[in-house]
């Protein structure tokens, strides 16, 4: 097998020249990931926190691995949360990123960037004690997603697998692109305007995480 | 990309996102050493059998669900040559990976994080120090912190936690330890029997089951697998949340394809 081969199958020129793909920097895990995938589809990103970079930027990622409000507060203190909300070039929040832009999250109550008419909630399985027909929280691994609409999703086809990894959820609403059963139906996808949001991990999600990151690029 | 499943989506056969859920995980242990796989001589294909990068990605090619890299080196240089290792398969494949071996501080993780594994293991440092559970736990998530544990099924019937690769023994029940190290912020558990490891006979469905049934995290199932039977045995009856094999998909007895079409066939949920 040809490990290089798919690097050279897909290239995206920014328009932007310098100004490119950016990876927001904060204090939340999984960003090289991120980078990393971006690198074996052939793109180069660059991770930063500067508000002028990101605002210049052509495309905007914000992944995230973490907790709600502690990443919230951080996000404020450095004023990127205003920086965030108006942004006008396609941006994809991953997992935690997704759901801080939504209205408001469940985990320590936090407040979030609004930018999604969404509620994140905490995935409720029925006891502690967990029998085998029971849902663990996390969900950690592979689920399905599907109703999927706009453009992230060309070329993937309706109930495609993707890697999962969190306890807290968002509601379905009038942005949600794509829908995903654990313990019941929720948001795995979420847009507004210029705004994206996927609660998988497209960066860890073989190749249909791959198109859905190619797409996004190519938005 | 999955058109067998958009094809039975399409002809109704599936409902909507599938009333399942999520599926059962298949994950093949490349064993390290020095950067460099120890077992997979039987890799014609291979232009490299001994490349944990290269073995890796053609796991994940042919539809592994996670990888598992256990480094079994044991030198001063290790951790250097570790986290370039981690580096590189980062770098070339596309689906999630653990990385265990020796780790035992949150130092040691940090910098296999920020090279781009996706979960640690560690198993003898942890039961030495509890406290490393949730250091870790707290400094970079429940999800990163996979808890092995390799048990021994004793004349008098108990499951006791080994250490040191199953050289040394210790008093302490499986089953207790595993309650413990998950209250402690350990998101899964990889369970391997002693008794069954090599065997080829099985895996541990009574012990698998019961963790799988009482904790609340996922628990991966290691050791005995011989054939495609037992895998469908230890996700129906050990309610394992997901199995992990080496030498079967090393020396192909299995192949992983093969594999997740009998346990679709046998009605597992896999992905597929």
């Amino acid at each position: 097998m040809n490990l290089v081969q798919h690097k050279e199958s897909f290239k995206v020129s920014p328009s932007g020249g310098e100004a490119g793909i950016v990876i927001i920097k904060y204090n939340a895990g999984n960003i090289q990931s991120v980078l990393f995938a971006l690198e074996r589809i052939g793109i180069k990103a660059e991770v930063t926190d500067d508000i002028e970079k990101i605002g210049l930027a052509d495309k905007v990622i914000f992944p995230g691995v973490g907790e709600a409000s502690t990443a919230m507060h951080y996000l404020k203190e450095r004023g990127l949360d205003k920086v965030l909300k108006n942004l006008k070039q396609p941006v994809l929040g991953i997992c935690l990123g997704m759901q801080l832009m939504c209205k408001y999250s469940e985990e320590n109550a936090t407040d979030c960037l609004g930018i999604f008419d969404a509620q994140v909630k905490k995935f409720r399985s029925d006891s502690h004690r967990v029998q085998s027909s029971a849902f663990k929280v996390p969900q950690i691994g592979w689920n399905r997603i599907y109703d999927l609409k706009t453009d992230l999703f060309s070329g993937v086809p309706e109930n495609s697998f993707c890697y999962f990894v969190h306890s807290y959820y968002a509601s379905l609403g009038e942005h949600t692109i794509a829908t995903t059963n654990y313990i019941e139906s929720y948001s795995s996808g979420l847009q507004k305007d210029n705004f994206y949001g996927v609660q998988f991990h497209p960066e860890k999600s073989a190749e249909v995480g791959e198109q859905i990151l190619k797409n996004f690029l190519t938005l | 990309m999955d058109k067998e499943v958009n094809k039975e989506y399409k002809s109704g056969s599936l409902s909507k996102g599938g009333f399942r859920g999520l599926t059962k995980r298949i994950i093949p242990c490349l064993d390290i050493k020095d950067g460099r796989t120890v077992k997979g001589t039987n890799f014609v294909n291979l232009r490299d059998a001994g490349d944990a990068v290269e073995l890796g990605a053609l796991y994940a090619q042919q539809g592994a669900d996670e990888l598992v890299f256990l480094d079994i080196t044991a030198t001063i240089e290790k951790r250097k040559t570790l986290s370039k290792l981690v580096n590189r398969i980062a770098h070339h494949i596309n689906i999630p990976f653990t990385v265990g071996g020796g780790i035992s501080s949150v130092d040691d993780v940090s910098v296999l994080l920020q090279n781009g594994a996706d979960k640690i293991s560690i198993n003898t440092s942890a039961f030495k120090n509890p406290q490393l559970i949730s250091d870790l736990a707290s400094e970079f998530g429940s999800q990163c912190v996979v808890l092995a544990i390799d048990a021994r099924q004793e004349e008098d019937g108990e499951w006791y936690v080994y250490l040191n690769g199953g050289r040394t023994k210790t008093n302490k029940i499986c089953f207790d330890w595993a309650k413990h190290g998950v209250m402690l912020g350990a998101g899964e558990i990889l369970l391997t029997s002693m008794n069954h490891d090599g065997t080829k006979q099985g895996f541990a469905i009574d012990l698998t089951k019961q963790l799988a049934e009482n904790l609340p995290v996922p628990v991966i199932a290691s050791g005995g697998g011989g054939t495609m039977q037992h895998f469908v045995d230890v996700f129906e009856n050990g309610k394992a949340d997901a199995a992990l094999a080496a030498s079967i998909f090393h020396f192909k007895e299995i192949a992983i394809p093969e594999l997740k079409t009998f346990l679709k066939a046998k009605n597992i949920n896999v992905r597929l």
